[in-house]
Order: structure tokens, then sequence, then C-alpha cells
């Protein structure tokens, strides 16, 4: 009943192919873009900015780099923090040794040196797949933190290996603030977000899907192997580098090579596995999930604790807030192995047929 | 049809509470409210436990048997960080603003996380203090006016470790080799310039092994050692990774008197789950262990038979003294800003004053029933970081014994460096060095 789309008319093959061809969507998205944009500032504190807000968007745009690569093209990786830690580092580097560099250059250059390095470690793929390319770019994990450290150069001879990000400037306006860099990271992740939305529907898009579901059929029909998954590799790598520079100029300020490591890599893959694979709605579904579940969980058994007098020490609930996330993980997962994306598509679905199913 | 609704429910009144979200245990108006960013879960979970009881205990202490500092209560929060220096930054902006007058002062308690909170300290106003860790050149309060590593930092510890190797060797360490075991993060990392500097000094060959966090397996790294048979292993570890350490050593057959551990790698936690592999190893210190000082007995006569302290099995460990004496300072800082700004709450730019103003001499430490805990500490503008001694304690018969008096490593070599770096940094960023007024 709320969600119909009876009466809409699609008069050319433009209206036909739009990314959002629903009225409703379109309205929900440009009111959620309004949002964004325009309520974020007006209500939001420096606390929900920095800590919770920034990340999530941050965390969305790793998570869309690797659901580009897994998702859609279907190459496991394992190495999404490595090509972050290129991008964070590859920025700092051009900001530091290129005088006068505006820094949305630097962040670009550093998506790209990411790529670069991405298509370097995607070669392997064209010869093994599945779990074992997951190993191989476990072998860009281990590598790339480690040739940040042991060349001091990329950090600048810094004594402990900790890059600091530069203040970011554009055209003369400072970003200094939490909200001035919350608008920065929304403007980004939202046009890189409507890019990659766009191109997993174009020509290379489709071939990506193609590899991913047959690839020897794929291969048949003539599509370039080498060239499909090498692209996929740079793109994916493109977006986790930007992810990476955002990390490091806008969230966290400072960063040592050590913070890119493994467990990151992997809080990013459960992301996509969460939101969905193959999603782009999935991959901000399942970075919100992993990102804010832990602080909600955290202030939830903090206020329990208040309000029943429970009398818990800060370790006990502390455990506990662990053992809760992995217990929801567990049932999402179970109520719906697709992940959050598929929930939300089942309930557009529900709601249209409500309150008269068949 | 029945489950996604349910789900979709459940996640909406999660979402709901934390859209509610008021400060946990609402902040009584006219404490001071103390932030701290704790960790009591994850590999380096128990040692965090220790110290950050510790620390509460202390300030349960000032309420329960002064009533607070000059009358103003203590209040505090304490949010968990993991050691994670992203969840360490969400806990940071959580807590800065919980109340007007901020959260007086930040014990990030560890390395990480104090490079991630250096840049946003002077935009805050809210003052680090990083006792026995950091960035050692935060010590030149003329660049870094927010940054406080008070005792002694790690190129203290560095160099005095070297010194204490010095003389054990007699005084001669040319052709010697030594081994630096170091976890491999911002921590970890800290010593290598000083160590880089005391090798060419006193012509001793130093390779350094990084072990990846959080260090539970360290089997490759002691063949190496093996193989290059080192005169001594200084420890740089932290957490689960010390008392690995200590017991591969065993299995690989390095003695462990020949093995020196920095002040994070010397608690009883470390020796006690290395077992017997621990005995005769050697760790510096910054704080002396056991319960015979009168503030202790003090903490156990007002909070632990009042039923509010944290556990009765962590009292006059090294890791929680220290956190006692961290505690200590920041109370300190608070009351020496009193004394200028009135007996009200202090704010963060009143508290640093409080810190920079620090006067704390044997006299004061004995009328506070510290005794000789803590070395005295006194700072100003140019010098943050305090008398840079260390002491030196040998694991024997399961116990903590010293093996050394306070001493002080190469104090010239660590200044001259200390400038070096700060400079460096004041003109990445475009910092004017100077002291700050009021």
């Amino acid at each position: 009943m709320f969600y119909r789309e009876a009466g809409q008319y699609k008069t050319s093959y433009g209206a036909d192919q739009a990314l959002l061809p629903i009225r409703q969507d379109r309205h929900g998205f440009a009111l959620l873009m309004a949002i964004a944009a325009l309520g974020v500032p007006l209500f939001a504190n420096d606390y929900w900015l920095t800590a919770i807000l920034i990340p999530f968007l941050v965390f969305s745009l790793a998570a869309l780099g690797l659901n580009i690569l897994t998702g859609y093209a279907g190459q496991l990786s394992l190495g999404t923090a490595a090509f972050m830690a290129v991008g964070a580092v590859a920025a700092y580097n051009f900001e530091l040794r290129v005088p006068g560099m505006p820094v949305l250059v630097s962040f670009l250059l550093g998506g790209l040196t990411a790529a670069a390095v991405g298509v370097i470690f995607g070669l392997p793929s064209l010869r093994i797949k599945g779990f074992y390319l997951a190993v191989a770019t476990l072998a860009a994990q281990f590598f790339i933190p480690w040739l940040i450290t042991k060349v001091g150069w990329f950090s600048n001879h810094s004594a402990s290996g900790v890059i600091t990000a530069q203040p970011i400037e554009i055209l003369g306006v400072a970003f200094n603030t939490p909200l001035r860099k919350y608008l920065l990271v929304l403007a980004i992740v939202a046009l890189l977000a409507l890019l990659a939305k766009n191109l997993v529907r174009s020509r290379i898009g489709r071939a990506w899907m193609a590899v991913r579901d047959m690839d020897v059929a794929a291969e048949v029909i003539g599509i370039r192997i080498l060239r499909t998954k090498l692209t996929a590799f740079a793109v994916s790598s493109f977006y986790c580098g930007m992810a990476g520079a955002l990390y490091a100029y806008a969230y966290l300020g400072s960063v040592e090579p050590d913070g890119f490591n493994l467990d990151l890599s992997f809080r990013i893959l459960f992301m996509i596995i969460v939101g969905g694979v193959g999603s782009i709605l999935g991959s901000f579904l399942g970075a919100a999930f992993i990102t804010l579940m832990p602080i909600l969980l955290e202030v939830a058994l903090t206020q329990a604790n208040a309000a029943f007098n429970l009398n818990l020490g800060p370790g006990v609930t502390s455990m506990a807030q662990l053992l809760v996330f992995g217990g929801l993980i567990i049932f999402f997962l179970i109520v719906e192995p697709h992940g959050l994306a598929r929930l939300w598509q089942i309930a557009k679905e529900k709601l249209r047929l409500w309150p008269f199913p068949h | 049809m029945k489950t996604w609704i349910k789900s979709l429910a459940a996640l909406a009144a999660l979402g709901g509470s934390l859209l509610a979200a008021h400060p946990a245990a609402a902040q009584q108006a006219g404490t001071q409210f103390m932030g701290i960013l704790g960790y009591r879960v994850g590999p380096y979970g128990a040692n965090g436990a220790a110290f950050f009881t510790g620390m509460i205990d202390y300030l349960n202490l000032v309420n329960e048997r002064d009533g607070g500092i000059n009358g103003v209560k203590l209040s505090w929060e304490e949010c968990e960080t993991e050691y994670n220096n992203a969840k360490g930054v969400e806990c940071y902006e959580r807590l800065k603003t919980r109340t007007a007058t901020g959260p007086t002062a930040i014990h990030p308690m560890s390395t990480g996380i104090t490079y991630g909170l250096i840049d946003k300290a002077p935009v805050d106003k809210v003052p680090l203090i990083t006792l026995g860790y950091g960035r050692t050149d935060a010590t030149d309060g003329r660049v870094f006016p927010w940054v406080f590593p008070i005792l002694s930092n790690y190129w203290d510890g560095a160099t005095g470790i070297v010194k204490f190797i010095d003389d054990r060797e007699q005084g001669s360490l040319k052709g010697k080799k030594i081994v630096l075991l170091y976890h491999d993060s911002a921590y970890g990392k800290e010593p290598h310039p000083v160590l880089e500097a005391e090798a060419a000094k006193h012509g001793f060959e130093l390779r350094m092994i990084p072990v990846p966090h959080p260090g539970n397996e360290q089997q490759s790294q002691w063949l190496q050692i093996r193989q290059y048979k080192p005169d001594w292993v200084i420890l740089w570890g932290w957490g689960v990774m010390s008392a690995t350490a200590l017991s591969t050593a065993q299995k690989v057959g390095y003695p462990r008197d020949r093995m020196v551990g920095i002040w994070w790698a010397g608690s009883e936690i470390d020796t006690e789950a290395a077992g017997p592999a621990a005995e005769g190893y050697y760790a510096a210190s910054l704080n002396l262990a056991g319960k015979d000082f009168p503030v202790v007995r003090d903490v156990e006569k007002f909070v632990y038979a009042r039923n509010k302290g944290g556990d009765p099995r962590l009292v006059g460990t090294v890791l929680w003294n220290r956190g006692l004496a961290a505690a200590m300072f920041t109370v300190e800082a608070v009351r020496t800003a009193q004394g200028k700004y009135g007996k009200k709450p202090m704010n963060g730019e009143q508290a640093r004053w409080g810190i920079e103003n620090l006067n704390i001499d044997q006299k004061r430490l004995d009328q506070l029933g510290f005794g000789s805990m803590v070395p005295p500490l006194k700072l100003s503008c140019a010098d943050h970081g305090g008398s840079g001694l260390v002491r030196f304690q040998k694991w024997e018969g399961g116990k903590w014994k010293a093996a050394s008096d306070w001493m002080s490593g190469d104090r010239a070599l660590i200044r001259k460096m200390v400038e070096e770096s700060a400079d460096k940094y004041a003109k990445e960023k475009n910092i004017t060095p100077g002291c700050m007024k009021g």
C-alpha cells in the first residue's frame, strides 16, 4: 500500500533505466540525502560526527571497494586494509613532498596509487581462484604494512612509524571542524557511491558479474578475463585507497601502519557479509552494523547497569558487549544469509502487498 | 515474515536506546569529572585491569577519605578502548563533552592512542598525561603544551637499560651483541632512534626483532635470537607478549638473567604467567610494588573495607601501584590548579596549568603516603617529563626484588634528541614553540 508503483508509467527508455525507477524510492533517497547533508549538521554534536558518522562513511567506502571486488567480480580478498594503507600513505607523501598540492588531488592520487598496487596484487587472480586467491591477497596484507614500516621514507622518518595527516584545506576553506570534515567525507562518499552504482550497471559491471558467475562461459561470449579481473582489482583498490586517505585525514588524524592490520581487513569483509555481498546498499548497511552496533551495545549495557543497579564492573560490560555482538552477527546470518540488503528488499516487497497479501 | 518484523523491531528498539543516550551515570554538577580510557578485555586486558583498578581505587580514596579535592568531589566514567586506536578516539570523543569542564586529563595508556590524540588535544583543550609511555619528544613542552610524558619516558628507559647492562659488563659494551625484541607498534618503535645512537656511542651491535601483535607466538623470533647468540636481550613487550617471550626463551635455552624488560614488561602479570621460566629476569621499573605504603593501607581501610574497591587481588601489584600514582598526579594537578583558580571543578585549560606547575617533592610524597613508591616530580614549560629516574628489579622466588637504586640514563643525549625531534614536528605542523600563559 505504502510502496506501490501503480500508475507510474515509463514513457522513455531513459525513465526505464533510471537509477531509481520508482517514485517513492526517488523521494526516499532525496529525503535521506537531505537529512544527511542538511539535517545532520543542524542536530548532530561533535561526538556523533567524529566518532560515529565519519567512521561509518569511511568504512562504507572501504566496504564498497571490497564489495566491487568480492561481491561483483567474485574475487575474494583479504588485503583491503593494506590497500587502505597505500591510499593513506600515498596521499600523505604527495601532500608532503609536492609543494602546493591540493589535498583533494592528493586523495585522488592516493587512490590511484592504491589502484596500481591493487593491479599488481591482482595479477595472480588470473591463475588462482577462490580461497587460494584469498591467500595471495593475504600476502599484500602482510607485505604492504611491513614495507611502509621498513622504509622510513614513507612515514617521513617518524620515530615510531606514525604518519600525521596534514590539515585539509580546499580553495582556501580549512576543513578543521568535525562538521566540515563530515560534509567533505559525505560529499566524496556520495559521489563515489553514485559512480559505483552506475559502474555495476554498465558494460564493465556486467562483465564482472559474468566472470563471477562462470568465468569459462564469460570467456566464451567474448569477455576478456584478464582485463576484467584487473579492472575489478583497480577500481576496488581505488575505493579502498580513497577510504584509507579519508580514514587518516578526516577520521583519526594520525595513523600507524600497524593499524591497517588483518583485523581491519576482516572487519571490512564481515561488513559486506553481514550487509550483503554484491549490493551497494549492503556495503552501507554492513558498515553501519559493524561500526555502530558495538557502540550501541556498550551504551545500552552501561545504561542498563546504571538503571538496574547491576553493579557490574567495567570489565564485565566490555566482555558482555563482545558476547552479544557475536551473537547478533550469528542471529542475522541465520535469519537472512544474504545480508541486511536482502532483508531490506524483502521488506519492500512486503510493504508493496500489505495489507492484502495474496 | 514474522521473523524479519521481529528483528527489525529489535533493531529499532536498540536504535532508540542509542538516540536517547544520556550520560550513563548522570554526572552530578559541581564535581571534578575524570574521563578514563580504560581497557580490560583482549590481549592487554589483564595489564589494563590492574592499572585502571588502581586509578579508580585512588579516586575513591580521595572521595571517601578527604571528601574530594578541597571539597570538590570526584566523578568519573570509564570507556573500553580494547587498546585499539580507533576505539580510543571514539571513547575520547564520547567523554570529552560529558561535562562542562571536560575530562580533566586523559591517561591514554597506549602509545598508539596517544599519537591519535596529540593533534586533537590542543583543539579540544584536553591535557594528556602519558606516564612512562607515549611520544618521547613531547617532553619539550614548548612544542607540545598539552602533552605530559611524566616520570620517565621511553628514551630514559632505553638508555637506562643500556646503562644497567653496561654496569653488568664492567663498563664496556664494545663488541657486545644486544637484541631489542619489540612489540611491532608505535610503542615498540619508540626506542629505536635512541638505541641506535647508543649503539654508535658505545660500540655494541644492535639487532631489532619485531613481534607482531598480540605476540603469543614467538618461535621464529627466538630461533633468530638463538642463531645470533646475543649477550643481552631487551624485551619491549606488553600484555601476553612478555610472558610468551620468557617461556619461549626458556624453551630455546636463552638465560633469563640476560634479559632486561622495559617497565611495561615488568609486572607480576607477566612473570606469574610465565611461571618458573621468569626466574632471574630483570625489568626496569617506574615505581615500587608492594603494600608497604601508608597510601595503600588507606585504600584498604577507606575503600576496600567500605566495599568500594575494585579487586583486592590486585592491590600492591606493580601496575596497580602505578595506576594509584597516575591518579595521584592528576589529583595533585587539580589541587595545584585550584590554588590559582579557586576551589571549584577545573576545566582543561586550568588543569593543564596545574600539571605544568606540579611540584611534588619528597616531603609532599611522604604526606600523601607514597613515600618512595615513585620519585619526586617537578614539571615546567620546557620540561614536561620529570626526573627520568628508573630502577631495576629482579624476579626471584615469586617476588620482585630491587636490583639497583634509582638511576638515570643518558639525559644529555636524550634532551638533544628530544629537541631535534620536537623542532622537526614543529616545522611540519607550523607550530611556533613557546610557553602558554595562564
